[in-house]
């Protein structure tokens, strides 16, 4: 493997601004990667070597031109397949956009390129980001790099294995109830949710409208950091991005400075179902914390047991709605039901084939929350239960600056272990779903390997709404603290891929 | 219901007690549609104001149109309406390939204006309070062209072209609460209600208001009960009626209809109904219950409509005079006669006098023109007057010309079609075709109008046959000529002029 693909992003880039190696060297060096590894990680739905080394060519040219350029400019990314690109299909992981091509590039990807980072491809995810696996992607399971029999988590688990796997420095995910980070708490990877609104979902192919969020994925803080600044700001065609600039999310991060800083640990979310070896590292982090001068100090969110719940009422009521477009009409999938073509019947033969199970399973359980008789009872009380989570969570960050808990209850599980449980699938995100029903950022961070299983475990770090600053702050002092324990950086325990291709 | 069928209207009146409510949706005239930089146009070529937010594409994003708000505030305004601080929009879901998202993006229990009222004259001279429930934002759909089959209606059609040019443009539905105690002359009530709205919407600027464009379209829900019963009966809804004389004539066809059913024991069946211009009858659309179920929710993609208090008085200050004081106003500016007025009212000629005057026309040239000549022709062509493609400045022109002895009134009647052709104005025909009377005549005939003045009855008299009386006319135009004058051609121009008024 080439050293270069080793490193990271924010490395990369001074290598690319001192002119020691050009975008199209490490453009290709990643492409090469992809090559060798991806044919059993599968990150990649899409990949257009020829596009990301003209992108990269231009960036040199305009660099050795003298041209006043982006600081991450040619450094190369990966973007989930949920963000649409004009130049690569774009299908949210469905058959029922199945070679389909946008005519518009979302916001997210318009910056990327004005910025000049070569999009390497396009990554896997669950089916319109329905899942926490990437095994209900309709083209196939991406699979994590630290056991290729395990899954990378999900929905944004191609996001989390491309970088896991070095196919890619950094990548930009989602996420609606953990999608960026549940898949970097089990790839031993980064990954960002930032505060609802701080990033623009003008072209991000929507499961959940209150609750979706796209965020930077990395193998490190600093890079998350750097492509958060990226990617944020006030988008006129998103009505519900903030105004305002949140700051630099890298001076945060090269603070490394938690002293007098108070951290809560949410009694909810640690003890029982939790795996013990998360405990384990969760505890170790806590007392890196403490000694580094911070103060501990216990909250308690005592509504997060309906999170869950309220969560898979709210999530597939907006899905039901969002998922009304893909009817054949105007672009994707069209099947010819057999017998008389009307369009009732085209629409829904249509529908029938291009959606895959959990995709129907959620739009059967949203439409009937959204059905009169049921609203109250279903949606109107869910409802009421994201309120009393972000009066939780109000409560709580009264007596700390940020919070924090176990990303996930479990490192990652074997593919396959628990498709045919939905409801198992879906307690993996019990710690990570109150952040999206609050639209606060979230971010998780590796803090060490599971004693049982020898798996990355992950942190999660909640702040107050617009206060992304500090989680990227407190998460790069506490990445330093492990990494000055451990010698090397988390994603250097991880074993070699074999390479072929 | 063939004609015969129906109940006559007295007995029907005599048995019942008609409710009627209405629901009017006026299209805005904004440059872009509801929420996209779209054009907002009518008539250019199918499916090219459209972009990714009007079709529907995955991944796009609605924005609200501001100017759209301030001209629902000030219909609201216009109508006596509280206007809400705080107004969500919500999504009414269904399937429909109209629909480009399979939902539409409407308000639902906050509309943007609630608790108004507006009082309307009918043409006997009897005036009424119409209490307005809300008036509420939503978008248009595309425009469905069914094809093959023979009634253009979708049961049939072999297949159906869609143009959303037309979707997401800007509508406001005005909703009335129950109307009751209009009895004989509900129809008129309801279509002098709908004048009153164009009126408004027109005064204000904000539609364009042309009904046979759809800028204005009405829903007319129409019930029965017998006189003393408390509760009301089963009402349908008659589906966008499309012209004044439309919405009369159905509302007194569903009267009739309704109570021959009823007489005859038969329960009214709660449904939308068409109206059909040509059978003059309705006929039964789609059933349509209260349960009809649209899983509203509350739009998550928009965040809530909230009008500072100094935007709705900035409107408010701007609002045009209520069309009852208008019509006060200009009642007494012109000095017509209180008939005068009401067929000028009920011919819907307000605007079309008003502009003619203010060209230059006396009004009761105006008005003569405008129910006279033009109302004759628009008549012939089985047309509204004021669809004739003709200006307040053309007429005005005309009269100048007249009153100018440039034409007499039968020229003057010649020139109107050749305006009406589209060969230009008044003037310019004249130019054009030489249409111009010898300069003699015009004295001669400023001359007889002077001594009409003086004695009105003379042209009466001519009319009925009594040629004497022409004599003292023409010796006063002998005289004021002082004798220069050729009495056979007064004569002739006398008779001419009596003729042709």
């Amino acid at each position: 493997m080439s050293e270069l693909i080793r490193k990271n992003a924010s490395e990369l880039v001074e290598l690319l601004k001192s002119g020691q190696v050009s975008s199209v060297e490490l453009t290709q060096a990643h492409l090469d990667r992809s090559a060798a590894v991806d044919q059993d990680v599968h990150s990649y739905l899409h990949q257009n070597p020829e596009t990301a080394l003209a992108a990269a060519a231009d960036i040199d040219r305009r660099r050795a031109a003298g041209e006043q350029l982006h600081e991450l400019a040619g450094l190369p990314i990966a973007v989930k397949d949920n963000l649409t690109t004009t130049d690569a299909p774009t299908t949210s992981g469905s058959k029922i956009l199945e070679g389909w091509v946008p005519p518009y590039d979302s916001t997210v990807v318009k910056k990327i390129r004005a910025a000049g980072l070569p999009i390497l491809g396009k990554t896997n995810l669950d089916e319109f980001a329905m899942g926490s696996s990437t095994e209900f992607s309709a083209f196939g399971p991406s699979r994590n790099p630290w056991d290729l029999t395990r899954i990378p988590g999900g929905s944004g688990g191609g996001s989390s294995s491309v970088v896991a796997s070095f196919q890619a420095p950094v990548a930009i995910g989602s996420d609606t109830g953990g999608s960026i980070r549940f898949p970097a708490s089990v790839t031993g990877t980064v990954g960002n949710k930032p505060t609802y609104g701080a990033v623009s979902r003008y072209g991000l192919i929507a499961l959940a409208s209150s609750l979706d969020q796209v965020g930077p994925v990395s193998r490190n803080v600093l890079d998350s950091a750097l492509i958060q600044d990226l990617i944020a700001g006030h988008d006129p065609h998103d009505s519900t991005s903030l105004p305002e600039s949140l700051g630099s999310m890298a001076d945060a991060a090269r603070k490394l400075d938690v002293k007098g800083m108070r951290i809560g640990v949410i009694k909810e979310l640690m003890g029982e179902g939790f795996q013990p070896g998360v405990m384990n590292r969760f505890k170790e982090s806590i007392a890196l914390l403490e000694q580094a001068g911070a103060e501990i100090v216990e909250v308690s969110c005592p509504n997060f047991e309906y999170a869950i719940a309220a969560y898979y009422l709210i999530l597939p009521a907006e899905a039901s709605s969002n998922l009304a477009k893909f009817d054949s009409v105007r672009f994707g999938l069209r099947v010819a039901p057999e017998g008389n073509p009307t369009i009732e019947r085209v629409m829904a033969a249509t529908r029938e084939a291009g959606f895959g199970p959990e995709v129907k399973r959620r739009i059967i359980l949203g439409t009937y929350a959204l059905s009169s008789g049921s609203y109250e009872h279903f949606y109107g009380a869910a409802l009421k239960v994201r309120t009393l989570i972000q009066r939780d969570f109000a409560a709580a960050f009264e007596k700390a600056d940020v919070l924090i808990s176990p990303t996930a209850p479990t490192t990652a599980f074997k593919i396959g272990e628990k498709l045919e449980d939905p409801l198992a699938m879906y307690l993996n995100d019990i710690a990570t779903i109150p952040a999206n029903l609050a639209g606060i950022p979230g971010m998780s961070i590796p803090i060490g390997l599971a004693d049982e299983d020898q798996l990355p475990v992950g942190l999660q770090l909640l702040a107050p709404a617009r206060a992304d600053a500090r989680l990227y702050q407190v998460g790069a002092a506490l990445e330093k603290m492990h990494e000055d324990v451990w010698g090397k950086r988390m994603i250097d325990f991880a074993p070699e891929l074999e390479v072929r291709g | 219901m063939a004609k015969d069928e129906l109940m006559n209207y007295e007995k029907a009146l005599e048995m019942f007690e008609v409710v009627i409510g209405l629901e009017v949706h006026v299209e805005l005239n904004t440059k872009t549609k509801m929420f996209c930089g779209c054009r907002n146009e009518f008539g250019d070529e199918p499916n090219t104001n459209v972009c990714p937010i009007c079709i529907a594409l995955p991944g796009a994003l609605p924005a609200v149109n501001r100017t759209a708000v301030e001209s629902s505030i000030s219909i609201g305004l216009a109508l006596g309406c509280e206007i809400a601080p705080n107004g969500r929009f919500a999504r009414k879901n269904y399937f429909y390939p109209d629909l480009a998202k399979n939902f539409q993006t409407s308000q639902y229990d906050e509309p943007i204006a609630f608790d108004g009222e507006l009082t309307v004259e009918l043409p006997s001279g009897s005036v009424h309070t119409v209490q307005i429930e809300r008036a509420h934002m939503e978008e248009d759909a595309g425009k469905l062209t069914h094809i093959g089959g023979s009634t253009g209606r979708i049961q049939g059609a072999e297949y159906s072209l869609v143009d959303y040019n037309r979707a997401g443009v800007p509508l406001v539905e005005i909703v009335t609460r129950p109307v009751y105690g209009a009895g004989a002359e509900a129809p008129e009530l309801a279509a002098a209600y709908v004048r009153s709205i164009r009126e408004i919407v027109k005064g204000l600027g904000v539609s364009d208001a042309r009904m046979e464009r759809g800028n204005v379209r009405c829903d007319a829900n129409v019930s029965l009960r017998p006189h003393g019963q408390e509760k009301l009966g089963t009402r349908t809804e008659t589906k966008n009626v499309n012209s004044l004389r439309s919405i009369e004539r159905a509302v007194r066809y569903e009267i009739q209809r309704q109570a021959a059913l009823l007489a005859k024991g038969t329960a009214i069946v709660q449904e939308t109904r068409h109206w059909h211009e040509d059978k003059g009858a309705t006929s039964a659309g789609r059933p349509k219950s209260d349960a009809d179920d649209y899983r509203y929710f509350p739009e998550p993609d928009l965040v809530p409509v909230q009008p500072s208090k100094e935007l709705i008085e900035s409107l408010r200050a701007k609002l045009p005079e209520k069309p009852a004081d208008r019509r006060k106003r200009v009642q007494a500016e012109w000095g017509f006669a209180d008939l005068e007025f009401r067929d000028v009212v009920n011919a819907d000629l307000l605007d079309q006098i008003e502009e003619t005057v203010k060209a230059g026309a006396k009004p009761q040239a105006a008005r003569k023109w405008w129910t006279g000549e033009l109302a004759r022709i628009a008549n012939s062509q089985d047309k509204d007057v004021t669809e004739l493609e003709i200006s307040g400045a053309h007429v005005a022109e005309l009269t100048q010309l007249v009153d100018a002895g440039k034409l007499n009134d039968r020229l003057a009647r010649e020139v109107l079609t050749y305006v009406l052709n589209g060969e230009g104005s008044p003037a310019q025909i004249v130019a054009a075709r030489g249409l111009e009377v010898v300069s003699d005549d015009g004295a001669l005939i400023a001359a007889i109008d002077a001594a009409l003045a003086k004695q009105p009855d003379v042209l009466d008299a001519i009319r009925e046959g009594r040629m004497q009386a022409a004599g003292a006319v023409i010796g006063a135009v002998m005289q004021a000529m002082k004798g220069s004058a050729d009495a056979g051609r007064v004569r002739e121009l006398l008779i001419e002029k009596a003729n042709a008024s």
